[in-house]
């Protein structure tokens, strides 16, 4: 007997269910229409509706983030598509699995300039991993399986399938196993055995050695960070990460040296700079983390992890390059450092450790306070104490605010944390927390934002307030966008072209305008219990929390900078960038 | 990384599924990262399996020859990418058609030198030949180069292909 004929609107649906999506973020319009009417004749997925197709992009990556499943987008033709290629390019860059489907018009009206017509593929080609245009129904169940494959397995990604509306109407048998095979795409994950032994070799005999981990231990899942856990704290030996790769190693450990990079503790920093062995597992030796590649870790052997060949030996030469899964080769590096009876250097280890302690007692993150004004820094550790034992997601946008909240803000479990790493997105935070708060819903899932970012996608309070998801925006109001701000103080002269947040809505009363509730502080004395409040309001919250406007992110290493060059917030005198630094970005 | 790496010139065998916008996906590639192409061809190499092979030439330090080979292979419709500059020896062929226009002792004499690079005569005219010439890329700009002086007046080259010595396949 034949199989049940579907319309491509309906395989569409069965493929999400069979894949086990039961949530997606989506706005429609007219080349999704057949989409949205399979979607309104069944119970099994969840549709949330946005307000801005880059809302939902930024929306399925915070569920992805916070779950490790991926995201599911879907989105009408032409400007459908185009809005969502922000959101798009900022999942290619963090490896944050995404399938999005997008509408096309008639496959007979595609290079006719039709209404809402875009190359969606052609455009979509740049900013995804893959993308498909699938010309006809009986090809939809396998491009859709296929689809999820290629998202999920190897480096994660956002994918892109653009299907026509003649498409969504066509009829077709379903017959696809959600299981396939892949022709091509076949990633390793089981790292080269013998380059792992190399590399435990050079982890047992280091004398200074350092762990620098990335996204790419969340991205492998929770066991990835368990096995980092037991490798690390076996070897005794300090760990760093990436701003992608907070909450892998628990904050309150004491092996944990705080993040590295550009805004990085000065423990950090100077133990990549002095080390002797270098252990990256899932990081990718972006500039925000090297600085001056030429002096970047200038005498250490270095072991690269990473399950994209490409990542090897793209910025930074790995002497131990090893193509593999993070959970797997920390697996395999467990087995032989057990298996072999390592030890570290205890003495060597201790004296590295007594240099570690003077670096930490320079507290590179101390800053002052005071009774009239708050500090950003001070508003971020009384939210950080106050949501302590509670289950809490923090998202960020991108600036200062954002980087206050990867020094000041801790994490003991990977998925808590999602900010826009690689793009630097302004805008992702509230709806990252929207799908965070749709995958979490009874947890606290806090987007701590700056008042100018937070106004890039504001009109996601409107999807918060639909689907009654209790997110709370912390802003840190300096009416700055205050790391232009600070680079113009650092390149410019103090000349702030523009970068002054003119107009600002009062942010109490837009909370109301949108059904919400709205708390301010402006004085330290205020602050504790404005949290609290927030903490405790059951709906949506704007809070506007006034800092202090001129409060600069430190410690700091200026653009063109090696590690050890850091300018300290207690001592930014004498920072300077060089003609070279200031072409970087 | 060292700035004074020299730059070297690979030819990179890429065998790819011969699905709608692969090609685009690999030149996208090279453009987007600022990668160098000196020459690219394409053609479907097995219908029944729908491969396409594309050979691209290009050039640049070690480390980003090496980056451009790990790029190549991590798209998704690719099955295998192979240096042939540096992983085997390899036999590398172009093919131009090259349009001589003159009268005279010129045309003779091109005529003439179109016999020592063995190129063929594939239509002519009273006043004009098309030679189709075959070998590296050095030996079909030396032909070019002749022709220059002798009334060139177009040409057409296919680029590059190349293929391992050998018994095995790519």
């Amino acid at each position: 007997m034949a199989a049940q004929e579907l319309t491509g609107a309906e395989i569409v649906i069965k493929a999400l269910v069979d894949q086990g999506v039961d949530t997606i973020f989506g706005y429609p319009g007219g080349a999704v229409l057949p989409i949205y009417d399979a979607l309104f004749q069944q119970n099994k997925i969840r549709h949330i509706l946005v307000r801005h197709e880059q809302g939902a992009v930024h929306a399925a990556e915070g569920y992805a983030r916070s779950t490790g499943k991926p995201g599911v987008v879907l989105v009408t033709s032409g400007p459908g598509a185009t809005n969502a290629i922000t959101g798009l390019t900022d999942a290619l860059m963090d490896s944050i699995p995404l399938v999005c489907l997008t509408g096309q018009v008639a496959t007979h009206l595609i290079g006719s300039d039709a209404f809402q017509e875009a190359d969606t593929v052609g455009i979509t080609r740049h900013c995804t991993k893959h993308n498909w245009l699938v010309k006809s129904a009986p090809e939809l169940a396998r491009v859709m399986h296929e689809a999820f494959y290629v998202a999920t397995h190897g480096r994660p990604g956002p994918v892109v399938i653009d299907i026509p509306k003649d498409v969504q109407f066509q009829k077709a048998e379903y017959t696809v196993s959600p299981h396939i095979t892949h022709r091509t795409y076949r990633p390793v994950v089981k790292g080269d055995i013998e380059k792992i032994k190399e590399a435990v070799d050079l982890i047992a005999n280091a004398k200074k050695p350092i762990f620098y981990t990335g996204g790419g231990v969340i991205n492998s899942g929770p066991v990835a960070s368990q096995l980092l856990r037991e490798f690390v704290r076996l070897t005794g030996y300090p760990i760093t990460s990436t701003l992608m790769g907070l909450g892998a190693y628990p904050a309150s450990d004491k092996q944990w040296l705080g993040m590295l990079g550009m805004h990085g503790t000065y423990e950090a920093n100077n133990a990549m700079h002095d080390c002797d062995v270098l252990i990256n597992i899932g990081a990718r030796f972006d500039d925000r983390v090297t600085g001056r590649l030429d002096a970047f870790s200038p005498h250490s052997k270095k072991i690269h992890v990473d399950i994209d060949a490409s990542s090897i030996n793209k910025n930074v030469r790995a002497d131990v390059g090893i193509i593999g899964d993070c959970a797997h080769v920390l697996e395999d590096m467990l087995r032989i450092w057990k298996s072999k009876a390592r030890r570290p250097d205890k003495a060597a280890l201790a004296d590295w450790w007594k240099q570690i302690d003077l670096w930490r007692g320079r507290k590179s993150l101390a800053f002052k306070t005071n009774d009239e004004v708050i500090k950003p820094q001070q508003a971020i550790q009384r939210l950080f104490e106050m949501t302590k034992g509670r289950e809490t997601f923090i998202t960020t946008e991108v600036g200062q605010h954002q980087m206050w909240a990867a020094q000041h803000f801790h994490f003991d479990e990977p998925n808590r944390w999602m900010t826009s790493g690689g793009l630097g997105t302004m805008g992702y935070g509230l709806p990252a927390a929207i799908g965070a708060q749709i995958a979490h819903p009874k947890a606290l899932v806090v987007d701590i934002a700056g008042e100018a970012s937070i106004l890039m996608n504001i009109q996601e309070m409107s999807t918060a307030v639909q689907f009654m998801l209790p997110v709370k925006i912390f802003i840190l109001n300096n009416e700055y966008m205050g790391m232009v701000r600070q680079w113009q103080e650092l390149l410019h002269e103090g000349r702030y072209s523009h970068s002054y947040s003119d107009s600002l809505p009062d942010f109490v009363k837009l909370a109301e305008a949108y059904g919400a509730t709205g708390i301010r502080a402006s004085k330290p004395s205020e602050l504790d219990a404005a949290i609290q409040k927030m903490i405790d309001t059951p709906g949506p919250v704007i809070f506007d929390c006034r800092v202090d406007q001129f409060e600069n992110c430190y410690p700091m290493i200026p653009s063109g900078a090696a590690h050890n060059e850091m300018i300290l917030g207690d001592d930014p005198e004498g920072a300077s960038v060089s003609e070279e630094g200031k072409m970087l970005v | 990384m060292k700035k004074d790496e020299p730059i070297e010139r690979h030819t990179i065998s890429v065998l790819v599924d011969n699905e709608a916008g692969v090609l685009a996906r690999v030149i996208g590639l090279f453009s987007g990262r600022g990668y160098n192409i000196e020459s690219l061809t394409v053609a479907e190499v097995d219908q029944a399996e729908h491969t396409s092979r594309i050979t691209v030439v290009t050039s640049g330090t070690p480390m980003v020859i090496e980056q451009i080979k790990a790029q190549l292979d991590r798209l998704v419709p690719v099955h295998k990418v192979v240096d042939l500059t540096v992983e085997t020896k390899a036999v590398e062929r172009e093919m131009a058609l090259v349009k001589v226009a003159g009268s005279g002792e010129k045309r003779v004499e091109a005529l003439r030198l179109s016999d020592a690079f063995r190129a063929r005569v594939i239509d002519t005219t009273h006043a004009s030949f098309i030679f189709e010439v075959t070998g590296t890329p050095e030996k079909l700009d030396a032909f070019i180069g002749l022709m220059r002086s002798l009334g060139l007046v177009d040409v057409s080259r296919t680029g590059v292909v190349a293929i391992a010595r050998g018994p095995e396949a790519m």
